[in-house]
């Protein structure tokens, strides 16, 4: 099957559990609403969502999102900690600084997913990428290291492997 | 017993939303503030609305406090992105006590390459 196709199925699919989800499964006036709209956002926006063949298979691919998104949610409590820490501390002891980190990630969808998740984690906020050179820029709260490749070892590397087993 | 949970929950994430706030006054620039606005009241909220899912369970309306936290996620990050790249490009200067600028020096870089292509 051709990949747009494919794309084009799970999104409809997944808009339609959605829909009922949110509303009244038991009118039909509701169902066909929404399958009407389902069809209009697959229609206008289906394409995007699977854009080349994934080498892993489906079943593993899900299970390390699901390993990622526990990871996510463990990191995202350190970070809110860390800055609860650091916004009551008296002496405010921060060290603000902008560094650039290399990723080795490729696919579109990999690297926004790899730059939201570091904006959500300790002290760090992605704010612009440079798309030649697969660099991201990140303003870090507490610069440890102003070294490329030391601080790639310590603000991407704690999500690269896992994402690179789910988008590649 | 639930609504315990529920209400405990939401309480956590208002401490984390009003540490959000707190932060954004004390911290010194726009970059460092949000870093305070995007973490800690992402965490707040999603603090709020899983207490929420916890005293309605799954009808469907936990169902659409879910969908929120799908969303506060995927769109917090990227409007503090984009806010703080905005703010880099109009030249807003990073606080005084700011270590490093990668991004500034790179752009320098590019901007001195290019008058000197022009130049040739």
């Amino acid at each position: 099957m051709e990949t747009k196709t494919k794309s084009r199925i799970i999104v409809f699919v997944f808009a339609l559990l959605v829909w009922f989800a949110l509303t009244d499964i038991k009118n039909y006036q509701e169902v066909l609403i929404g399958i009407a709209i389902s069809l209009l956002i697959t229609f206008l926006a289906g394409h995007f969502l699977i854009t080349t063949e994934k080498s892993q298979h489906p079943v593993k691919r899900v299970i390390h999102f699901l390993f990622y998104i526990l990871k996510f949610f463990w990191e995202m409590i350190k970070a809110n900690l860390e800055v609860a820490y650091l916004v009551i501390h008296p002496m405010l002891p921060i060290k603000p600084g902008i560094v650039k980190i290399k990723t080795k990630l490729t696919k579109d969808s990999a690297i926004t997913v790899l730059s939201n998740s570091i904006t959500l984690t300790p002290g760090t906020l992605t704010i612009d990428i440079n798309e030649q050179k697969k660099e991201l820029y990140i303003h870090w709260i507490n610069v440890k290291t102003q070294d490329i490749d030391e601080a790639t070892e310590e603000i991407g590397n704690r999500f690269e492997k896992t994402l690179t087993e789910v988008f590649e | 017993m639930i609504d315990t949970i529920g209400i405990i929950l939401i309480c956590i994430g208002i401490a984390f939303d009003f540490l959000g706030v707190l932060g954004l006054v004390r911290l010194p620039d726009v970059y460092n503030r949000l870093q305070a606005a995007t973490k800690c009241v992402t965490f707040g909220s999603m603090g709020i609305l899983l207490g929420v899912i916890v005293m309605q369970g799954f009808t469907s309306f936990g169902f659409k406090a879910l969908i929120g936290i799908v969303f506060i996620i995927l769109a917090a990050p990227t409007a503090a992105h984009a806010v703080a790249r905005a703010a880099h490009r109009s030249k807003i200067p990073l606080a005084k006590i700011s270590v490093v600028d990668k991004y500034e020096e790179d752009k320098e870089l590019k901007e001195e390459t290019l008058k000197e292509e022009v130049k040739v």
